[in-house]
This record gives structure tokens, C-alpha cells and sequence, in this order.
């Protein structure tokens, strides 16, 4: 906007554009933006709440409830979810006196999602790549067996899929807590191999003629010239097991494995029941949805336009 | 490896080892966590199983308790009425969004805008709202005070309880569920609305004539994803209200866990489970049915 050299572009929009042959203002346009502004304005107060709350001192929420800015501004909420404040400090301020280390879940939440998102979009690759290019076998009807994934509830496979963690001696381990998605899930095997299907295969088999072999052009050509449904899909799949909540409740009981879902649910049940800390509470509430909102801004067109029916129809 | 010497041309079209290496990582994760839990979750539900020891066949007494357990039966009924009022309001909405989109801008931002509360967690949002609508100190109590009406406990009267997450979910959900619904509308071809002003159909003329039957297929598609989605409510109701007041949000799922993971009934907790599954089934059975997912009008 400020460095503007070439005078085309910005008044053109403006003066050429502007006034198609479109009747005068009517009332339902007029009255449907005011609707589309409450929506907006619906979708994105709760956040700002959550900010004003998160950097107000929580024992002056009750004079300033009403307040539209952070009521006496501080930082002590995020503090006591970093940890940052003593014990008796914390509990003067209106929160818990246990100490919570929010960097640890947040820690224990990158690296599950990581190992999820880069385990489960590689392999179901591989498998999408077997069911769309090679020959085998059987190809047709192993894969319906995989389409049939689709039909089972995932919450169907969460208590048979607990018992089976713990036999395993998983439970309460990062690695158990990912297991379960990180090897493929149908939907994503399923949207890789329809892709893969609209590679052109004359590429390939100039590759294969000059004597590639098939992992090569997989790994060398296939992968490389599907950067953009592998970045959808692994996009998708990062923030779906960011925000799983009732798979890591099983599974993890200790700050080991606790991922920051499960860590801001016990955060809750610990603050005093009487006068919580709603301070303390909205901070951490922000800090567990701040790095989906991050990745949301970089990403926002891709996965805006990842939604629809490509992948399921 | 070994092409150099042997005869280049028919070459072997068989990639059957090649193929069983591709997808065993896949076909592991598939059987394991997939098919093995489903089988043995359907085993469980004929046992007695506490988890510390083995499980225990005992034929159908579990699925007898169930029939005769009314905390089960309140559990079904607070699940259904959650889903009415959750897939009703959501559904409306997030028509209504799509097709005022539609009409008045299709850029990105606001299509963006509208998605974000979709990015963050249940739990996020549960938490979020447990805030705006606490009863002492809620903006939102707040608003319907200042508006003049009386403060109204949403998360603890066993009257409000079930709207009040049924909301917080269509927040977090109607943005996703709208661009699946604009995804939809733009199949439609911009010739049909033309046609539909030249002949001086109204809006909501167009709405009814055209829109509507032009979009069942996507309709009932993201009826039955929303729905299936809605039956397995769990996330917000662990963080809000834990079942409680008594059991008017107790929904099924949440009863299931309690069962598995406060009183160690597993074969207990599996039965419930099954009849969950079975009830998802047919209601997607029903409803491709009944919206005859199949058809659309336009071809």
C-alpha cells in the first residue's frame, strides 16, 4: 500500500469498476450485511474476551465485569500458567496454588501433533501411492476394506483402542498418545489416492523408461508434485490432533503425556471453586488456541478453500 | 537395481512386493487401530471386564442392564434432544450464511473470518464460554441484565443446560459448516439465478425454487457428517457441566466414559457403545434415505 510507484493498480479498482448497471441500495442487501456483521462479529468477540480477561487482574474483575478493556492490566494471568509466580503469589492474585508449567503441555502438544501429522500423511502416501499406481493383487478389494474405515465412528475405537495402549504399556506416554492416528487414517488415504489418480502418467513412465525405479519416482517426482495436497492435508491434520481432547484424556494422567487440551481441563478443576481464576484461566485458555490461530493466519486461504467436497465426494 | 543387463521392454506390470512394503505401515495402523478395536469392542460388550483382570464372558447381561437402566435411557433421550437443537439452529444458520455469502461477497477473509472459532479446541471454546456465561461475572449475563430481563444460570439449570451447549457448539461449528454449504452453492450454475430474475423471482422466491432442491445432495451430506458428528457431543460437556445438574446434560458419551474411567465397568461402558454405533448406522441409513442423497434435480 505505502510504497507506491506504479499508479495503475489501486484507483483502476476504484473508477473503472465501481458502478456496474446495479440497482440503488436495497433494504434486504443493506439488512443482509448487518446480519453478516453480527456473525462476524459473533465469531470473533470470544476472543477478544479472552485476551481482555487474560491480561486483567483477576481480583478486579468483579468491580470491572463490565469492563470492555483488560480491568487493572497485567500480566499475572499469564504468569501463573507459565509458572512464573510463587505459590503464595498465585493464591494472593485469586488462583491455584499448585504450580503448572504451560511451556511442558505445550511442548508435549508440538511434538504429538508432529509425530501424528508427519507419520500419518507419509504413510497414508505410500498406501495411496500402492492403491493408485502400482499393480498388485487384490488392489481393488484391500482397498475397499480401507474405504469401509470410513464407516466406523472413531469414538467407537477409543475404549477396545485404550485397553490395547495400556497392554502395550503405552499409557501415559507420548508415543501412546499418538499411536492411534499416526499410521493412516482412511479419509487420508482415501484424498491422496484421488489425487494421485490425476497425476498424468506420462511423466511417470518417461522416469520409469529411463530406468527409475518406482520408489524413486514416488519419492523424486510423485511426492515433490504433490507439495499442495500434502501441505492441505498435513495442515488439516496438525490442527485436528491439536485439538483432540477425549482421546489424550485417556490415555495421559501425569504431566509426562499431558497435552494442553487435557492440561487446560485439569487447570479448570483446580481453581478455586469459589472466585476462579478467570484471569489465569483465559490466559491459558488463550495460550492452547493462540498457535491454531497462528497457523490459521499463515495458512488461512489453503485451508479455507480445503473445505468442501473434493476429498469425500 | 538389476536393469541393465535383462531386456528392457515387457516390463514385469506385478509391483505386488513393492506394494506390500507401501502399504504394510497403513494396513498395520488399519488393523490394529481399527478393525482389532472394533471386533474386540464388540467382544467386550458381552463381558465383565474391570481392566485388571481378564474379561469375563457373560452372554447379554450387560445389553439386559442397559435396556433396564433408566440413567441409560435419560442419557439416550438428553443425546437426542441436544442433537435436535444443536443440528436445527446449526443447519439454519449456516444456510443462511452460505447464501448470503454467496450473494454479497465471495472474498476469502470473510469466508476466513468466518472459520476461525473452528480452528481452536472444544475445549477452547467450552472454556471461553463457561466465561462469558457464568452467572456472577459473565459479559453475557451482563448484556441480559442491562437489556432488563433477568440473569439466566445457562450451565446450571437443568432447563438451559442442553441449549447452552448445543450453542457453544454451533459457534465453534456453524463457520465449517457454512463453507461446506457454500462449496455446495457454487455448483449451482449462475445461469439458473439469471433465468430466475427474468422472470422477476424474489430472493426467497430463488431460495425455494432453486437453491434449496438444487443443494439436497450437499444438504443431506452435511447433514449426516453433522449429525454423526453431533450424536458423539463429549468435549464440551466434560469441561462445562460433567453430566451434572443430576443428569440433564449427562449425554451418552459422556456416561460411557464415566462408566469405563470412574466406576472400571468396561463391559459395561462397551455394550453402550455399541448401541451408539448401532444408532449412528441407521440414523445415516435413514437420513441418505429420507433426503435421497444420491439424486440432485439438476442434470
Amino acid at each position: 500500500m505505502s510504497t507506491t510507484t506504479t499508479p495503475i493498480a489501486v484507483p483502476a479498482g476504484r473508477t473503472a469498476e465501481a458502478p456496474p448497471p446495479r440497482r440503488p441500495i436495497n433494504i434486504g442487501r443493506t439488512l443482509a450485511w448487518v446480519f453478516m456483521v453480527l456473525v462476524i462479529v459473533a465469531s470473533l468477540f470470544p476472543f477478544y474476551w479472552m485476551l481482555r480477561t487474560a491480561l486483567s487482574s483477576n481480583n478486579a474483575l468483579y468491580a470491572g465485569s463490565d469492563s470492555v478493556l483488560p480491568v487493572q492490566f497485567s500480566w499475572g494471568g499469564f504468569e501463573r500458567v507459565f509458572g512464573l509466580q510463587t505459590g503464595q503469589e498465585a493464591i494472593d492474585a485469586g488462583g491455584a496454588g499448585q504450580p503448572i508449567a504451560f511451556w511442558h503441555y505445550l511442548l508435549n502438544s508440538v511434538i504429538v501433533s508432529t509425530l501424528v501429522t508427519g507419520g500419518q500423511v507419509f504413510f497414508s502416501a505410500m498406501a495411496a501411492y500402492a492403491f493408485a499406481r502400482l499393480q498388485w493383487r487384490h488392489r481393488e478389494k484391500v482397498f475397499g476394506f480401507f474405504l469401509a474405515g470410513l464407516m466406523i465412528p472413531a469414538i467407537f475405537t477409543l475404549l477396545p483402542n485404550f485397553v490395547l495402549i495400556k497392554q502395550l504399556g503405552l499409557v501415559d506416554t507420548l508415543l501412546g498418545v499418538g499411536l492411534p492416528t499416526m499410521l493412516m487414517t482412511p479419509f487420508a488415504v482415501f484424498f491422496l489416492r484421488q489425487f494421485f489418480l490425476g497425476i498424468s502418467r506420462e511423466v511417470e513412465e518417461a522416469a520409469l523408461v529411463e530406468g527409475a525405479s518406482k520408489v524413486r519416482v514416488f519419492f523424486r517426482l510423485i511426492l515433490p508434485m504433490s507439495s499442495a495436497p500434502l501441505a492441505t492435508l498435513a495442515i488439516l491434520t496438525y490442527i485436528t490432533s491439536w485439538n483432540d481432547y477425549f482421546w489424550p484424556l485417556m490415555v495421559s494422567y501425569t504431566d509426562r503425556s499431558r497435552v494442553l487440551t487435557v492440561a487446560l481441563g485439569v487447570f479448570k478443576s483446580q481453581t478455586p471453586q469459589t472466585g476462579p481464576d478467570w484471569a489465569g484461566l483465559m490466559a491459558a485458555t488463550l495460550v492452547a488456541a493462540l498457535p491454531m490461530l497462528v497457523l490459521f493466519l499463515f495458512f488461512a486461504k489453503r485451508i479455507v478453500n480445503s473445505i468442501g467436497f473434493s476429498g469425500i465426494k | 537395481m538389476a536393469i541393465s543387463t535383462a531386456p528392457p521392454r515387457p516390463r514385469r506390470r506385478d509391483d505386488t512386493r513393492l506394494a506390500i512394503a507401501f502399504i504394510a505401515p497403513a494396513l498395520i495402523g488399519f488393523l490394529v487401530f481399527m478393525v482389532w478395536p472394533t471386533l474386540r469392542g464388540i467382544y467386550l460388550s458381552f463381558t465383565k471386564f474391570n481392566l485388571l483382570t481378564p474379561p469375563e464372558f457373560n452372554g447379554l447381561d450387560n445389553y439386559v442392564r442397559m435396556v433396564q437402566d433408566p440413567v441409560f435411557w435419560n442419557s439416550l433421550k438428553v443425546t437426542v434432544y441436544y442433537v435436535f437443537v444443536n443440528i436445527v439452529i446449526q443447519t439454519v444458520f449456516a444456510l443462511v450464511i452460505a447464501v448470503m455469502m454467496q450473494r454479497l461477497t465471495k472474498r476469502t477473509w470473510l469466508r476466513g473470518v468466518i472459520l476461525t472459532p473452528y480452528l481452536v479446541s472444544n475445549v477452547v471454546a467450552a472454556m471461553v464460554f463457561l466465561w462469558i456465561l457464568d452467572y456472577q461475572l459473565g459479559i453475557g449475563n451482563k448484556v441480559i441484565e442491562m437489556i432488563g430481563l433477568d440473569r439466566i444460570a445457562f450451565l446450571s439449570d437443568s432447563a438451559w443446560v442442553i441449549p447452552t451447549i448445543a450453542l457453544i457448539n454451533v459457534w465453534r461449528h456453524v463457520g465449517y459448516t457454512a463453507l461446506l454449504i457454500f462449496a455446495g452453492l457454487q455448483t449451482i450454475p449462475e445461469t439458473m439465478y439469471e433465468a430466475g430474475r427474468m422472470d422477476g423471482a424474489s430472493e426467497i422466491t430463488m431460495m425455494r425454487r432453486i437453491t434449496i432442491p438444487l443443494l439436497r445432495p450437499i444438504l443431506a451430506l452435511v447433514l449426516i457428517i453433522t449429525v454423526v458428528g453431533s450424536f458423539q457431543v463429549f468435549d464440551t460437556v466434560a469441561i462445562t457441566t460433567r453430566g451434572g445438574p443430576v443428569d440433564s446434560s449427562r449425554v451418552l458419551q459422556y456416561y460411557i466414559y464415566d462408566m469405563a474411567f470412574g466406576r472400571f465397568q468396561f463391559g459395561y461402558a462397551s455394550a453402550m457403545s455399541v448401541a451408539l454405533l448401532i444408532i449412528l448406522v441407521i440414523v445415516t441409513f435413514v437420513q441418505y434415505r429420507l433426503t435421497r442423497a444420491e439424486s440432485s434435480d439438476l442434470s
